[in-house]
């Protein structure tokens, strides 16, 4: 095993530790905590890739944005064990059909896997900014651009929320 | 056998470390040393000649000092976040080209820690990790004021970061690069004639803009609501003593080193000089001579910043988000719409 | 307001010149253990008792200085001088107890006009700081001129009677 295999096993070990711990911890900020550390040894798998850009990136928006505001909302409802309401059964119920959906599209996807012809030696330089921007704009652009409008809306809807809530005061 | 790039590599490693601690710490005698000025008074004078003594003296007594863990504190995650905050302020410092090139039997090495290809957004990254430290030292304490300066520290991070990088997009569009080392060399020569070709003769709105946001992302005033004396007691650092809250106190004065190191080098040429290469040819004096010019520059944005801390009054906290979300982003998307404008008239 | 106005930057850059200016500027400052400002000649600080040439003392206890107090700080008594005593006491009556309590003398100087034996001055001396309440009282012991080490209130003396 070389260098770089030893560090990619030992951040996959340590990526789904702290997974699990994600969902086991009791305290949500340690949750949210776990899950930046998540998101450290999966951006440590990217570097090992050579892919720098999605490395940042994955830093700039997960660990370093969305991350923050979590922890931020988290921090300002100050939850803890005792003050958390106590959901009831067809909430559970609920819960328990989307995970399972979730896992079974999953495994769904594992099984796919198999079939994927994998490039047998993958081009190191295809995470840097300059090819990556190329494919982009190129073989992906469709996708590029809709997942932006997928944005975009996203935004509409933040402002209609705000604006309603300020007709609503007047 | 050690290839002799890693050799030069762990010895540059060494010497930023060094550099970056050693401008950390007279800078929080400089900053003393221009407040007592700026105020009409002498500052530290009495350890050493002028005072110069007087951040070991301060480094002592912050280690000598009782090591205070307040009873409701998440104990690991209390002592842990100063250390985050030291070592994402010196992070940063890894991607900053120090000088041009040196030449040593032969073969030219750069001076930078890693020359890797999105440089300027693992700046980005790391700063913008810098608020977990203050954020989980903010919770961990288990304290009000420590919780509202983490909460105060967290929403200005996140609102000032996204004017910066409009701001710097605009700098990456002409460049065509995310290398700081490419955005250098983009400033070399002169503009008309007669100015040098600093992106900050370019950019000058968006630099307006980046500086404000680096102010703020280094919550010094007047963006230091974090940790503003006069309402939160100290903020985030409310509980902590001794080396811990040394740790806190340097980090901040660290990012300001190399923050002043970024603004130099993404708007002031970095280690440029205009004609400096007409008088000297030696790449090596070159390089020591360029190392001065950055570090010239770098020391009178450390001095902006004192200057500022010490003539604007803090923000309130309205203010700092309208000026944020209503000022700074719209004139960063302004900026970046015209400056993609002239890209496109200068292409046809 | 306008655009520009809003944006503050003229004011801002107007304050960090009245900042720069100052960096330049005199300090006001006193490196105080090293050196010390120049006291002014009628300086009100410790009271002392003087003593003439001889070495007796100039007080008769008159009790002028106590009425002339506003703080009411000084305290007396009175004694008759006895035989042999002509070289200790200058007038036949004296102070045998004389009490000044320096947390309540406001410094005003008011005894030193109101004496008219040109017996208590005021010198440039500083009352010593100290954490005990009765160690602001003085007595003859701390008041009384020292004749090894005496003032000269000629000058003092000049300032006061020319206001």
């Amino acid at each position: 095993m070389g260098l770089s295999e030893i560090l990619a096993y030992s951040l996959g070990v340590v990526s789904i530790t702290t997974a699990l711990l994600v969902v086991f911890s009791k305290n949500p900020i340690h949750s949210v905590l776990y899950l930046i550390l998540t998101f450290f040894s999966i951006a440590g798998q990217y570097v090992i890739l050579n892919a720098q850009f999605l490395f940042i990136v994955q830093i700039i928006v997960y660990s370093g944005a969305i991350m923050v505001l979590f922890l931020f909302v988290l921090m300002l409802l100050n939850l803890s064990g005792d003050t958390e309401p106590q959901k009831d059964n067809v909430f559970k119920i609920i819960s328990v059909v989307a995970g399972g959906l979730l896992f079974i599209s999953m495994i769904a996807m594992l099984k796919g896997i198999g079939n994927m012809n994998l490039p047998a030696s993958p081009d190191s330089q295809i995470g840097l900014v300059k090819n990556l921007g190329q494919l982009l704009f190129s073989k992906y652009v469709i996708p590029f651009e809709l997942s932006s409008v997928l944005f975009l809306s996203g935004m509409v809807g933040a402002v209609m929320i705000g604006k309603k809530d300020a007709e609503d005061i007047n | 056998m050690i290839e002799p790039i890693l050799i030069f590599k762990f010895a540059l490693a060494i010497i930023v470390f060094a550099i970056s601690l050693g401008v950390a710490a007279y800078a929080t005698y400089g900053e003393r040393k221009i407040a007592g000025l700026f105020q009409d008074r002498f500052g530290p004078n009495n350890a050493g000649p002028w005072g110069l003594l007087q951040p070991l003296a301060d480094g002592g007594k912050m280690f000598f000092k009782e090591d205070f863990i307040p009873a409701a504190s998440e104990k690991f995650l209390f002592i842990i976040a100063p250390g985050i905050a030291m070592f994402t302020a010196l992070m940063t410092s890894a991607v900053i080209p120090w000088t041009s090139a040196i030449v040593i039997a032969g073969i030219p090495y750069q001076v930078q820690l890693a020359d890797i290809d999105v440089g300027i957004l693992y700046v980005f990254g790391f700063v913008s990790m810098g608020v977990y430290g203050i954020m989980i030292g903010g919770w961990a304490s288990n304290n009000k004021y420590s919780l509202m300066g983490a909460i105060r520290a967290s929403s200005q991070m996140i609102s000032y970061e996204l004017a910066m990088g409009l701001a710097l997009l605009a700098v990456i569009m002409m460049t065509g690069s995310l290398g700081l080392n490419e955005i250098v060399d983009h400033q070399k020569g002169s503009l008309f004639g007669f100015l040098p070709n600093w992106n900050v003769f370019k950019q000058p709105v968006g630099f307006l803009v980046f500086l404000i946001c680096a102010f703020a992302e280094t919550n010094r005033a007047p963006f230091d609501l974090p940790e503003c004396e006069t309402e939160l007691v100290g903020g985030y650092h409310t509980e902590y003593s001794s080396m811990k809250l040394g740790l806190f106190l340097f980090a901040e004065y660290i990012n300001m080193f190399v923050s002043s190191a970024i603004i130099a080098t993404i708007y002031f040429g970095g280690y440029n000089l205009p004609l400096i290469g007409r008088f000297i040819t030696d790449p090596n004096t070159l390089a020591v001579v360029g190392f001065l010019v950055f570090f010239v520059k770098i020391l009178f944005f450390i001095f902006l910043y004192m200057w500022v801390r010490w003539t604007l009054p803090r923000f309130r906290y309205d203010q700092l988000m309208h000026l944020g979300w209503k000022s700074l982003i719209p004139i960063a998307i302004i900026n970046l719409l015209v400056t993609a404008g002239f890209l496109i008239l200068k292409e046809y | 307001m306008s655009f520009a106005e809003r944006t503050y930057i003229i004011p801002i850059l107007k304050g960090m010149m009245i900042t720069l200016k100052h960096l330049f500027m005199k300090k006001v400052t006193l490196d105080y253990p090293k050196m010390t400002k120049p006291m002014a000649p009628v300086y009100r600080g410790k009271h002392i008792l003087k003593r003439d040439e001889n070495g007796a003392e100039n007080c008769t206890a008159c009790g002028l200085c106590a009425v002339a107090c506003p703080a009411e700080a000084i305290t007396m008594v009175a004694a008759e001088r006895k035989k042999g005593e002509e070289n200790l006491y200058r007038e036949e009556k004296y102070a045998a107890i004389y009490e000044i309590n320096m947390l309540r003398c406001i410094f005003c100087g008011l005894c030193e006009e109101a004496c008219p034996k040109e017996a208590i001055f005021l010198t440039d001396e500083i009352v010593k700081p100290s954490d005990l309440r009765e160690n602001f009282i003085y007595g003859k012991d701390k008041l009384v001129e020292d004749m090894n080490h005496r003032y000269n209130f000629a000058k003092r003396q000049k300032h006061i009677t020319e206001k």
